[in-house]
């Protein structure tokens, strides 16, 4: 199937490159839009926005490589980000992280973010969410939950088994 | 009692209190940007005239205030450098990356509260003749900035901003732009390679100063949000009022981000100096103290990158004498008081005001071991001292703190992060090492004990030192 930006997220796009004296600035945020609508940031994305804001889809290319948020696979509907740093682990989130991957099968020793073989979850390390008041945290797709026990964590996972 | 002393956290927590436009109104918003734009231009006594943004300049260096973001540099005098002869449009940046571990008191702001900072930013905008400004915020922040855009088009919609503000002629427009989850963003030549659409590589500084070479090779001034929303209460009080807050060189109150082992972690709004450290650990007020039974080990005071303080240090710190005469004097750990200067003294930093504490069940390795593979992860790559030596570090405290150490790890270690420190082209490579030399020095024998009794574990001889964390 060619790659299609829907007419509506385009025009939001471009009123977005209007934000900037140069369009080339405008990167970052195409890519969390393509990214949001798309679930990933695929190689079609990426020359669509390369061709969009008159780069090189090396220009592009290179972001997606370099910032950790984006990705060029589809992860999980349940995207699960543990903090990993220090007061985090003060707290615990390494044990956390360890019982999220055990009650989903998942290799707690990759480094990797891993998503489970049905697609619903992707389980993931990150750095330091600010927000080490509440530690441990976790950042369930776009909601940061504070101070997780295994039982949140347990309601996590029979939430998102059920989407 | 030490107490809170709440100025921009003021209505941010209290119950009812909601981000919009019209609570905003309520509480008295954005009169504090009418009166900066009612500003009088003013002549001094040599007969030099000031023009009305450069009396508010002005008044905010005389208000002392000192940059929240890390560096605790004078933001009156960040914004008199700026290149104003250049013909260059001047931006600024509102630095909302939060990401320096420990910190998450802008997180309080961005999402209680954006009109006060947005407020700020218009008013040190006007008084930098800037027409375009932007706000970055982390990427995972993505609640923060659907307020912030929400908050921005109320600030339009009211006049505040936009074309001709408040009838003044004065135009400017503000944007956000969303980070993508790396933090070399926060330091402000990665943040502004960013904001061009590129890869957060830093820039090298001299010739790279944003004042004069930043944004699109454009004058540009970088702050962060707490310090924006000083500005705005400058201005409301004046700024001798202002610097009546705090202490000499330390004016103002600060958000403080304690986590770690306490009772009661949190954030903190305080008068600068007017707290100690040990207070902010231990008082009911704060902190509450450590768990029953445990006792203070360690305390990095301020963000992951300062240097680490050992549970009783006592530190030699200068002070004005009764008769007026600096002396040196003895300060023990928790009588630090909490300022940019104290903590200097101490031979470390307040940096973004975090305080991370430690108990003595944690082990140094482990908690270095942690924060070396932050650095590792973070590091942009860019120069080969940070990129390998940040890699071999968090290596090195891995294998240090999972058995296989050696009793020589404490030299290596140490070794290797000296030869990071100053040969980057930007601050994280101090940042990467800092905490390695401190760790490392003041704990010396618990980490030579660990890599002595690893080495014995697989030797099957016992360890020399018994020692052991
Ligand atoms: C590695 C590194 C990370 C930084 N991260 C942040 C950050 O997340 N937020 C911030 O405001 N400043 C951060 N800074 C400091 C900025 O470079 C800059 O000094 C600051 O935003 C200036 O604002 P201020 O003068 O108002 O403090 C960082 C600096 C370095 C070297
Ligand atoms: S010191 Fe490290 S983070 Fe800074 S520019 Fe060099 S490689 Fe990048
Ligand atoms: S260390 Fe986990 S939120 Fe900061």
């Amino acid at each position: 199937m060619a790659f299609t930006v829907p007419a509506n997220l385009e025009a939001q796009l471009d009123e977005l490159v209007t934000h900037y004296p140069v369009k080339r600035s405008a990167s970052l945020m195409f890519l969390h839009a393509l990214q949001e609508h798309f679930g990933h940031v695929s190689d079609d994305a990426i020359e669509w926005t390369a061709g969009k804001l008159g780069l090189q889809p090396i220009n592009v290319y290179e972001l997606v490589t370099f910032y950790p948020m984006f990705r060029q696979k589809p992860l999980g509907k349940t995207h699960i980000k543990v903090c990993r740093t220090l007061s985090c682990a003060l707290a615990g989130s390494g044990e956390l992280r360890e019982h999220f991957c055990q009650k989903l099968g998942l290799d707690s020793h990759a480094h990797a973010p891993q998503t489970t073989p049905d697609g619903k979850f992707t389980v993931e390390f990150v750095e330091c969410l600010a927000d080490c008041g509440n530690a441990p945290t976790v950042l369930l797709n776009d909601d940061l939950l504070p101070k997780v026990t295994p039982a949140k964590a347990d309601d996590i996972i029979a939430k998102g088994k059920g989407l | 009692m030490p107490e809170q002393y709440k100025m921009i956290l003021k209505h941010a927590d209290s119950p009812g209190y909601t981000p919009d436009m019209a609570c905003y109104l309520r509480h008295g918003g954005y009169e504090a940007l009418k009166k900066a734009l009612a500003t009088v231009p003013r002549e001094l006594a040599d007969g030099k005239k000031l023009s009305a943004q450069e009396v508010v300049r002005e008044e905010v260096k005389a208000s002392g205030l000192r940059g929240r973001g890390g560096a605790g540099f004078s933001a009156g005098l960040k914004w008199s450098f700026v290149d104003r002869r250049s013909g260059k449009p001047i931006y600024l940046i509102c630095n909302a990356d939060e990401s320096e571990p420990g910190t998450f008191k802008d997180r309080q702001i961005l999402h209680k509260d954006p009109h006060q900072l947005i407020e700020g930013m218009i008013i040190s905008c006007w008084a930098n003749d800037v027409k375009l400004a932007y706000i970055y915020i982390r990427g995972e922040m993505p609640h923060g900035a659907r307020l912030l855009n929400q908050a921005l088009a109320e600030a339009r919609a009211n006049g505040f901003l936009g074309k001709n503000i408040l009838g003044t002629g004065y135009d400017l427009e503000i944007h956000v732009h969303r980070g993508a989850g790396a933090y070399i963003c926060g330091e402000e030549t990665g943040l502004i390679e960013s904001l061009e659409g590129k890869r957060a590589y830093p820039r090298i500084k001299p010739p790279y100063f944003p004042a004069v070479l930043g944004l699109y090779m454009c004058p540009t001034i970088v702050n962060n949000v707490e310090t924006l929303c000083h500005v705005k209460h400058i201005v409301t009080m004046g700024p001798a009022e202002y610097a009546k807050l705090g202490t000499p060189n330390n004016t103002g109150t600060r958000i403080v981000s304690l986590s770690g082992d306490v009772l009661k972690p949190g954030y903190f709004e305080v008068e600068v100096g007017k707290v100690t450290l040990g207070q902010l650990i231990n008082d009911p007020n704060f902190g509450g103290g450590l768990k029953p039974g445990r006792s203070l080990k360690a305390v990095i005071p301020g963000g992951s990158s300062s240097k680490v303080l050992k549970a009783g240090e006592v530190f030699k710190l200068n002070r004005k004498g009764a008769d007026g005469q600096m002396t040196k004097v003895d300060v023990p750990l928790l009588d630090l008081p909490y300022d940019f200067d104290s903590l200097q003294g101490a031979g470390t930093m307040s940096g973004s005001g975090a305080i991370i504490v430690m108990d003595d069940s944690r082990s140094m390795v482990d908690v270095l071991a942690n924060l070396s593979e932050f650095y590792a992860h973070e590091s942009c790559g860019q120069c080969t001292p940070c990129r390998e030596g940040a890699l071999w570090l968090a290596k090195g405290t891995h294998r240090l703190a999972h058995g296989d150490g050696r009793k020589q790890d404490a030299e290596y270690l140490s070794h290797i992060a000296q030869n990071i420190q100053g040969r980057t082209i930007c601050a994280f490579g101090e940042a990467a090492s800092w905490p390695v030399l401190s760790f490392v020095k003041k704990f010396k024998d618990e980490f030579e004990a660990k890599g002595a009794a690893d080495e014995a574990a697989k030797t099957g001889k016992p360890a020399a030192s018994s020692n052991q964390h």
